[in-house]
């Protein structure tokens, strides 16, 4: 994945189709020919069953979303665009999840059907006002010939065609009909967005009342009837498989129903998770350790380092990159930052069932496409023959990108005779996930005049891309472990990217929120805040002096650090430290009010971001994300990081994989710049810009510059004179 | 090894009676033997609050409350919190403010509030953070959550 900075361009008009739905009604299917998929859906044979939009006789609206819900509020936003070019009252919109079909529910900026990479507004914005004001176009035609009067007479209203001139009206339910009998029109006029009534309105969620009183259902709440609970070890080492399992003890427990051993996991079968949970505890489990047994976090890096010195694929240049080895002041530096697990408040979850002839599951997945896909690989099954029940998801994260939990709970559905829900312990979460990458980074950089001369900067860590969507992956370079670095956004004439390829031993990798600008964010901001010093300027100053060429990234500066408070006087040991970044289509400033004690601890007074996403959809709902966004970075900067030791993680549940609390969290003050132009995502940069504006912070209270994530706490505290 | 035993206990001011060994966390009980799957489950070590019930109106971490220790003190959960002043008033807050993101962790962040809410109606911030900071929300809600149980505390 990666945040395609830049908004969603179709590069062929996007097909639309109407048909009479049974029962009366228009549904409009709507498909992306750019996408080669979506070419053979065009025909039409499997195209009235999975509408995207259908609107009922009794003037209800069907929105059958590709886009799944995990939180950052996608079923009101996309609800929202199209009720607003449809004029029908956003009341009337019902979302219901679409179910797995690449064809009809891909996402037109990543190609299949995904949720991820802040992608879902940006990818749908524009099919979802064209569908809507397609429909509009459609039904104001119905009445009009209806009335026999022109349609560019007729205007549209809260679910209704009004004719002014002769007092006639018309809902939409009443002409449905006769409008799925027309022909789509081309080039419907989209509303400006002066005429916006719901687009940029903070309208309540659609998904938050039933999260509110326990009955909103997650993957790990499915019972499909007969349901056993399962719960599983995998080998602790990566890569390394059973060897021999004694399970006399846990056969005979009460509620153990079963003991299930595969080639690298096992598994128990339980009346409940307790059971399941208890019988688990009770094996006595051997594992052939294999080949990476000895692997350790400080091998990593030290490989990562050592890759780094070797040149890697040119991701961008321009000007002369050795001009960052001269100038007046030359400086170097190099950062790195850890594996990271997600770690969603819903542990890894999936219910199968599979039947000689099917096999049905329950997941809340991002890709679910992909989750069919695997369900019929392991089983064996036709595609078609794969029933998915997608299902709200408890925290995504990139997490629920993978399909390596359905693929591990087909394997143990596939030895029970009825439905079987796999549930990992928070313990196996943490340590048999994929990983946010490891990366190894080194700049160097040169100031001539108090402005950048030349800057270099060199990646190397995992490709998550060459795994994930391996046609994205091309001559050595991960577009995605270079986002945020080459749309680098400060003015220098010499500018050098490159990327080296380094696959840790062992450790899976993954996307994780704020992908690939997660990692680069942090090192560029920090060091671009060491330049400034080096400089001698005021960060802030320094930033906007190369920022002349990014107007809206300056107003993001500029109005985060009016409202910081940018230069007023602080205690000792309390600092301001500032990030800006344009990445997600989004250009956000923060500014981290920070205070160390004497022990290295901190204590995080304030944060303050200046965000330009465009078009806010949904005002309350960006605020949110960059609020959450926020914490998680935070979270990430302050606790987070996963360490290996011979070959296995060493860290296990949230008493050692720390999360921020309640009692940590600052006030958190976002401010919207508000414009017409189109959205970018939202769900990542608020995470993206947290740990640099924390670090940076910390240097200024603290004269410590960290090239490193997490805080180290030990090189915060003063040192004791001798 | 302890067999299973019946036990009757009170969820949301029904007797439940229920076949389980009596050191089967609560958590299970709820979710996979009566099916009130609004109790979450997160971490198993009592670190997250996701699980979080009330027992006689104080806040417990259900996933390390084992069936048999509960005798005859009321069980309330999500279920049934909106029965209950504080929790209709947590719950209402919560909408009005849109406190939740993914949603997952805020069964127990609502029983732990309204908990405090019963107890404290007029809380001052270290009264939430003593409450609240053994809930986790991975979506990080907090800023809201602080903001909806002051609220809540103002609301008739």
């Amino acid at each position: 994945m990666t945040s395609t900075s830049s908004a969603p361009r179709l590069t062929r008009r996007m097909v639309l189709k109407a048909t009479a739905a049974a029962g009366g009604g228009l549904i409009l299917s709507l498909s992306f020919p750019q996408l080669k998929a979506a070419r053979a859906a065009e025909s039409g044979a499997d195209f009235a069953p999975n509408a995207f939009v259908r609107i009922n006789p009794d003037g209800m609206v069907t929105f059958t979303i590709p886009q799944v819900e995990m939180g950052q509020g996608i079923y009101t936003a996309l609800s929202m665009i199209l009720a607003e070019e449809l004029d029908a009252p956003f009341e009337h919109v019902k979302a219901v999840a679409a179910p797995p079909n690449d064809k009809l529910y891909g996402n037109p900026l990543l190609g299949f059907q995904v949720t991820g990479g802040s992608t879902s507004v940006r990818a749908f914005w524009k099919p979802m006002r064209i569908a809507g004001a397609t429909a509009r176009a459609m039904l104001v035609q119905a009445a009009a010939t209806k009335w026999s009067v022109d349609p560019a007479s007729c205007r549209t209203e809260n679910g209704e065609v009004l004719h002014d001139v002769s007092a006639q009206k018309a809902p939409y339910g009443d002409i449905v009909q006769a409008a799925a009998a027309l022909t789509p029109p081309q080039d419907p006029p989209l509303k400006p967005s002066s005429d916006f009534k719901v687009i940029g309105k903070s309208l309540k969620r659609l998904d938050t009342p039933d999260k509110v009183n326990g009955k909103a259902i997650y993957g790990i709440d499915a019972r499909p009837a007969g349901v056993k609970i399962a719960t599983l070890a995998s080998c602790p080492v990566f890569g390394g498989k059973v060897a021999h399992v004694n399970d006399e003890q846990a056969k005979t427990m009460p509620g153990v129903r079963q003991v299930i051993v595969l080639d690298d996991l096992v598994a128990v079968v339980g009346d409940h998770m307790w059971a399941a949970k208890k019988g688990l505890n009770a094996l006595d489990i051997t594992w052939d350790e294999g080949p990476n047994a000895s692997v350790s976090t400080a091998d990593i890096l030290n490989g990562l380092m050592s890759a780094s010195e070797k040149a890697g694929a040119v991701a961008k240049s321009t000007g002369d990159a050795a001009k960052a080895q001269g100038g007046e002041t030359k400086l170097e530096a190099s950062y790195h930052v850890p594996f990271l697990a997600h770690a969603p408040m819903e542990p890894m979850n999936c219910t199968v069932h599979v039947r000689p002839d099917a096999c049905e599951i329950w997941v809340g997945n991002q890709v679910i496409t992909r989750a069919q896909g695997i369900a019929a690989k392991v089983t064996g099954l036709p595609l078609e023959n794969v029933t998915v029940h997608n299902h709200l998801i408890g925290g995504g994260f990139g997490r629920r990108l993978e399909v390596d939990y359905i693929a591990k709970a087909v394997r143990i559905a596939q030895k029970v005779d009825g439905p079987v829900k796999v549930i990992w312990t928070r313990e196996e979460d943490i340590q048999q996930a994929l990983y946010r990458p490891f990366y190894f980074d080194r700049f160097q950089a040169s100031l001539s005049g108090g402005k950048l001369a030349a800057w270099s900067h060199k990646i190397a860590g995992s490709s998550v891309l060459a795994r994930w969507a391996p046609p994205a992956f091309k001559n050595g370079l991960d577009a995605d472990a270079v986002d945020g670095a080459i749309d680098f956004p400060y003015e220098t004439p010499n500018l050098h990217v490159e990327y080296v390829h380094a696959e840790p031993p062992a450790v899976p990798t993954c996307f994780w929120r704020s992908v690939g600008p997660g990692h680069n964010i942090f090192v560029i901001e920090s060091f671009v805040d060491e330049l400034a010093h080096a400089a001698g300027q005021d960060p802030v100053a320094f930033r906007r002096a190369h920022l002349e060429k990014e107007p809206r990234l300056l107003a993001c500066l500029n109005l985060a650090a009016e409202k910081a408070g940018w230069g007023g006087a602080l205690p000792a040991r309390v600092g301001r430290g500032v990030a800006c970044q344009s990445v997600f289509g989004s250009y956000v400033a923060a500014i981290v009010e920070a205070e160390v004690d004497d022990e290295g601890e901190i204590a995080i007074r304030l944060v303050t971001a200046a965000v330009d996403c465009g078009t806010a959809v949904n005002p309350d709902s960006v605020e949110a994300q960059i609020q959450g966004g926020l914490v998680f970075g935070l979270t990430a900067a302050l606790y987070n990081e996963i360490t290996i030791a011979k070959g296995r993680v060493q860290q296990s549940n949230f008493n050692n994989y720390r999360m921020m609390r309640i009692n940590e969290t600052p006030a958190i003050d976002v401010h919207l710049l508000r414009n017409g132009e189109s959205p970018g995502g939202i769900g990542e940069p608020g995470t993206s810009i947290a740990g640099p504006a924390l670090a940076n912070a910390l240097f200024a209270a603290t004269g410590v510059r960290l090239r490193s994530l997490p805080v180290d706490r030990k090189q915060l505290a003063p040192r004791k004179a001798a | 090894m302890e067999a299973a035993v019946s036990s009757t206990i009170k969820v949301n001011g029904v007797d439940r009676t229920v076949e389980v060994e009596s050191d089967t966390p609560l958590l299970w009980v709820l979710r996979d033997v009566l099916g009130m799957t609004g109790t979450k489950f997160g971490c198993g070590i009592a670190q997250c609050g996701a699980c979080t019930v009330q027992i006689d109106g104080e806040p417990v971490r259900s996933c390390l409350l084992p069936v048999g220790s509960i005798g005859d003190r009321t069980i309330t959960t999500i279920e049934g919190i909106g029965a209950m002043e504080a929790g209709r008033k947590i719950q209402k807050a919560w909408l009005d403010l849109e406190v939740v993101q993914c949603g997952y962790c805020q069964s127990g962040q609502i029983m732990s509030a309204s908990a405090l809410l019963a107890r404290t109606p007029e809380p001052t911030d270290s009264d939430i953070d003593a409450a609240m900071a053994g809930n986790i929300c991975r979506c990080g809600t907090y800023v809201r959550i602080r903001a909806g149980i002051k609220q809540a505390a103002r609301s008739a």
